[in-house]
């Protein structure tokens, strides 16, 4: 249990340092139009996602609109229905765990997720459980703080979002790196669609689009794709 | 906003967001056995999906003006550049984000 606590911690530490700094900037922001760190802490448990709770923000600021509050949510939040896919079977088999992998499923623990290394003398099941565990406990101590007194922090923390943005090349080298043994179609197919969707729809609409394409190409190429991964895996055999 | 307004604005927003990450599972969960167009999505998802990520987070980077992309520039350089040379996670972030947060605040 140990082992697999302090795995957990390790894999998690550049999360943490996102998730504090963004959790903070939330719960200022929060504080600002009235609500104290309680609604912090209790919005950061139960909501649970970076970018729409910043948009909550201007939601609760503003006159009670559901309509509104509905439509947001949804287009603010809809690519996270791609981020089950690969764990469909996993998060079932663990269990007690199951609906609580599936709540904590952000960005950033789904990327961590994919991409990790499990030991095997540690309990897979465990580590997983404590890295969205741990991720989510980083962002409800960040909002709780941020709400309390971030405004008493004197040190200029101005670029520190670019941890997120370097959690995710890192992830995305590690994959290339890792993808020799099969195929880097895949990477370079979402490099391609983000890309084009971005430049066509600009940066607050495109990314519903971009994944859409990028599914729906990788579902056209499945018969190559699927040849190729597996041509490969046995010639590295 | 009084306060019953403002906790149904936030149940909203919470079940709705819960209700999106469970869709997959609520619709392709229940199989026992896997179809073959899931399993190999399992296996080229990941991947493609990161890399879209990767755009995400760079979707502000516009080249218009010098400080809209330079110090993304740089600092995805250096991010890169250390992994491959160190291949350690929090050295390459680490790193990273210390020359941005540097050229954030002291060149641009």
């Amino acid at each position: 249990m140990k082992a697999e606590l302090r795995y957990a911690v390790r894999q998690t530490l550049p999360v943490m340092i996102g998730y504090l700094f963004f959790g903070t900037a939330f719960g200022l922001m929060l504080q600002n139009i009235g609500y104290n760190f309680l609604w912090a802490m209790m919005i950061s448990l139960v909501v649970y996602a970076g970018s729409m709770q910043f948009v909550l923000v201007s939601l609760l600021a503003g006159a009670f609109n559901l309509p509104a509050v509905i439509l947001m949510t949804l287009t603010i939040n809809s690519r996270h229905f791609f981020y089950g896919l690969p764990f469909l079977k996993k998060f079932r088999e663990m269990g007690k765990a199951y609906l609580y992998m599936v709540f904590s499923l952000t960005d950033e623990t789904y990327a961590l997720l994919c991409s990790v290394w499990i030991p095997d003398h540690l309990d897979e099941k465990k580590v997983r459980f404590f890295m969205a565990l741990f991720n989510h406990l980083y962002w409800i101590t960040g909002s709780t703080l941020g709400a309390l007194g971030g405004a008493l922090l004197k040190i200029d923390l101005r670029g520190i979002e670019f941890t997120m943005t370097a959690l995710f090349i890192v992830i995305f080298i590690e994959q290339w790196i890792s993808a020799a043994k099969t195929t880097r179609a895949p990477a370079v197919i979402g490099l391609l669609c983000g890309l084009v969707s971005r430049l066509i729809l600009g940066p607050d609409r495109f990314i519903l689009p971009a994944l859409v394409v990028t599914v729906t190409t990788l579902l056209a190429l499945r018969p190559i794709l699927d040849r190729k991964a597996n041509e490969k895996g046995e010639k590295g055999l | 906003m009084s306060t019953a307004e403002a906790l149904i604005t936030i149940a909203v927003v919470a079940v709705l967001t819960f209700l999106l990450r469970f869709l997959p599972f609520l619709l392709f969960g229940r199989k026992e056995r896997p179809s073959p167009v899931l399993d190999s999505l399992n296996k080229l998802l990941p991947s493609a999906i990161i890399a879209v990520l990767v755009v995400y987070c760079l979707k502000n980077v516009s080249f218009q003006q010098i400080n809209t992309f330079v110090p993304e520039l740089i600092a995805v350089a250096v991010v890169v550049l250390l992994h491959l040379w160190k291949r350690n996670n929090l050295v390459s972030i680490g790193g990273g984000t210390v020359v941005y947060m540097l050229l954030v605040q002291l060149v641009f």
